[in-house]
């Protein structure tokens, strides 16, 4: 495993950067705010994304994709990350159409993922509940046989842009309790299937999420992604991905809230000279961008043990997300406190970061959870 | 890459036929192991003959170049040397700061009289090394130094003293600082220059540690006379070249300390804690706080290692170093002390012995490497320095 990006990867990162800083400002994220859009994000800009290649950019050749790595797609995902761009990656690129490309059957794979990699259609996952907290597998969605089919029925939490989404892979019970990672099964279904509804949760970020209920969804036998009971650990492997590419999101924003932050200490005047000379701010910055280097060096080996199927991948995205969660809350939470009054306005961006930060620390498990899941992986 | 494959199978063949067998498994990294010298003791045969072997091939400093002793290797030609050696779990056949800092700032720095008389006796282990830096009024603020060096003819004699000097009475030969014009603004005045320990005036002084044992001497100069052609670099441009040394020191601090070496490395800290918390049937440790302060510091670890190898990937790729070697020592000092205070934690009360009944070696030894593990982010200049060079040098924060 190399820790360095190749030559294709950088020039990948400098079109990716151009690209944010002509189409994706912050101020873009803002007005999607301010006006309460309902997609919470912008198609067209999706569209142009899809046709730089990046959506299916991990997607197979045969299918519109670009066939390359999480290393690549790391890439572009922190240059988002940057300005806090909402386009639906984690929904639909890292969730949906990975459970997809993993365990997807040919016939499954050739409806969606040539749509997918045009940006026509959008995918996600629906694992989270009410009292799943951090652990994907405490489902209690149920998937009840009834002769070939399965019906539905369940409730899933923050589903990540559900309420645009064309179809939602479920994981639902099939068998065993509510923690096992046996009985486990992942389903396709199309969002207008007869029992779903979807609502539109906002949270501090308002990116957009759902409420999806499954109220005797009665889906086929080719609706079942990999194996029928085996959903479990295809769900963990899918998450585990999806973990790695969103540290990637991670590092660009807690990289531009701390660039943002050191530009303020070094313009911004009190007492006559510029408050980052003063050793008490001075200090508190060397420590955070220490965090910072560790958790990128955290998250290149994760993306890459992605790419390379790496034994202990489990483990190196454990460690990739608990330290992207705690550098990206310590980030976004100094900016604040060094921007001092300001930094509490809405007016400002650094508010923007912090929520984020928030959300997605929460999203696949905060640094404490992955630190229990390390010392579980280590047989202690 | 056919070439550095020739040139591992070379090395296994020369490994497999010369190397001492018993010192496979020795323990060895860069403050512990063979530091030669005029006064080095023999305990263990074995080690002065693998000393002797590698000297030969230059395997004592695989990347200098041929003429001054070293191995003339490139650098994926050493990585490869260190992978074999590690695969045996051979130590280095030699350790010390000729080889981690004077030698790096002689190749940069020395003229090449001076690199003819000091780099080979380095590479043979013949010549020990101390670092003649600090001062009792100097310690973070180096450049206030007041050891004063006056010139004499074609010599400079010296006057002053220095304290922390490592390993000064063991060393041969000091690399100093000195103020040779004492007019000028602190950084511009002061020379960097090289002696032999056992001119006459030098007088060294060991300084008991906390830990009971200790490295460090104060030394003692008055009216030592050491000759001009001594001087590395120019005259009152020494400041220049100990700053270039303070990154090689840093570094090898890091190394030394960093990677989790030392107490519980073979059966991981969970091991060491096998033998005093109870543990449930099915393998997990009982204590939450516990198990996640080892599972905190294991993944500290594993972050900084991946941190250096990233440091070494883009090196390598020609990006230059991708964090300050500044990082490298703050963390890795601090995370040797978190190491230490966790595993003090995890003994609990058996940590506590200064020595005798009751205690085993193990413990012993934990509670003196605990207690000196204290001085690490203070010595090679603290943390707080350290923050201070990553706050102006990579942040560009203002004075």
């Amino acid at each position: 495993m190399q820790l360095v990006l190749t030559e294709e990867q950088e020039l990948l990162a400098k079109t990716a950067s151009d690209f944010v800083r002509e189409h994706s400002p912050l101020a873009r994220v803002r007005a999607l705010r301010d006006r309460r859009d309902e997609v919470g994000f912008s198609r067209a800009l999706w569209k142009q994304m899809a046709e730089l290649g990046w959506v299916g950019i991990r997607l197979p050749e045969a299918y519109g994709g670009a066939g390359m790595g999480m290393a690549d797609l790391a890439v572009v995902l922190e240059q988002l990350g940057r300005r806090l761009a909402p386009e639906p990656f984690l929904s639909t690129v890292l969730l949906g159409s990975e459970a997809l490309r993993l365990a997807g059957s040919e016939a499954q794979q050739r409806a969606w993922l040539p749509g997918v990699a045009a940006g026509e259609r959008l995918l996600t996952l629906a694992w989270q509940e009410a009292r799943s907290r951090f652990d994907p597998c405490r489902i209690e969605t149920w998937a009840e046989p009834d002769g070939s089919e399965f019906v539905l029925t369940g409730e899933k939490i923050q589903v990540p842009d559900a309420p645009v989404a064309d179809a939602i892979v479920v994981a639902a019970r099939t068998g065993g309790s509510a923690r096992d990672e046996t009985g486990i099964t992942l389903f396709l279904v199309p969002r207008d299937a007869a029992g779903v509804s979807i609502t539109r949760q906002t949270r501090i970020d308002h990116r957009n999420a759902g409420l999806v209920r499954l109220d005797g969804v009665r889906v086929g036998a080719d609706a079942v992604l990999g194996d029928p009971g085996d959903g479990g650990r295809l769900l963990q492997r899918v998450v585990d991905h999806a973990t790695a590419g969103l540290c990637a999101e991670m590092l660009g924003a807690m990289s531009q809230v701390f660039d943002d932050t050191l530009e303020y200490l070094k313009t911004r005047l009190q007492f006559g000279v510029p408050i980052g000379s003063f050793q008490g701010l001075k200090h508190r910055a060397a420590r955070l961008f220490m965090e910072l280097e560790l958790a990128r060096s955290a998250t290149m080996a994760a993306v890459r043990a992605v790419d390379e199927e790496a034994p202990d991948l489990a483990r190196l995205v454990s460690l990739a997300k608990a330290r992207c969660s705690d550098a990206f809350v310590l980030a976004a939470n100094e900016a604040v406190q060094m921007f001092g009054g300001v930094g509490m306005t809405d007016e400002y961006d650094v508010g923007f970061y912090m929520k984020r930060a928030r959300v997605a620390e929460m999203c696949f498990g905060d640094a404490a959870w992955h630190r229990e899941r390390w010392a579980r992986l280590g047989g202690y | 890459m056919p070439d550095l494959e020739r040139f591992r199978a070379d090395l296994r063949d020369w490994l497999d036929s010369h190397a001492p067998k018993a010192l496979m498994g020795a323990p060895g990294n860069e403050l512990e192991g063979v530091w030669g010298g005029r006064k080095a003791t023999w305990s263990d045969p074995d080690r002065k003959h693998w000393l002797e072997l590698c000297a030969e091939r230059g395997f004592t400093a695989p990347e200098w170049p041929r003429a001054y002793g070293g191995g003339g290797l490139s650098r994926d030609e050493a990585r490869v040397l260190r992978q074999e050696l590690a695969q045996r779990k051979l130590p280095p056949p030699l350790i010390g700061f000729g080889l981690t800092m004077i030698g790096p700032v002689l190749l940069q720095f020395g003229t090449e009289e001076q690199k003819q008389e000091h780099l080979p006796k380095v590479c043979r282990g013949e010549i020990r090394w101390c670092q003649g830096y600090s001062e009792p009024g100097a310690g973070s603020d180096l450049a206030g130094l007041q050891c004063r060096a006056v010139l004499d003819g074609d010599h400079y004699v010296i006057n002053g003293q220095k304290i922390w000097t490592s390993y000064a009475d063991q060393s041969d030969w000091m690399f100093c600082l000195v103020r040779t014009d004492p007019s000028a603004k602190k950084q511009a005045g002061i020379t960097f220059l090289l002696f032999d320990m056992e001119t006459p005036g030098v007088s060294v002084k060991p300084i008991p540690l906390i830990s009971g044992s200790s490295p460090f001497c104060e030394t003692f100069l008055t009216d030592v006379r050491v000759p001009t052609r001594n001087v590395v670099g120019q005259v009152n441009g020494g400041w220049t070249v100990a700053k270039a040394l303070l990154a090689h020191e840093r570094t090898m601090i890091a190394d030394a300390f960093g990677g989790g070496a030392g107490i519980g490395k073979g059966r991981g800290i969970a091991g060491w804690a096998h033998d005093y918390v109870e543990f449930e049937p099915d393998g997990r440790l009982g204590d939450a706080s516990l198990r996640h302060r080892i599972a905190q510091t294991e993944m500290d670890t594993r972050a900084f290692v991946l941190t250096t190898q990233r440091a070494r990937d883009a090196a390598k790729a020609g990006h230059g170093p991708g964090a300050a070697s500044s990082l490298f020592k703050i963390y890795g000092t601090e995370l040797n002390q978190r190491r230490m205070e966790l595993l003090v934690a995890i003994a609990g009360p058996q940590a506590l012995g200064w020595e005798g009944a009751g205690f085993d070696e193990r413990e012993l030894d934990l509670t003196r490497q605990w207690l000196r593990s204290r001085g690490n982010t203070i010595e090679g200049g603290t943390s707080e320095i350290q923050l201070n060079i990553i706050a102006k040098h990579v942040l560009g924060l203002p004075d």
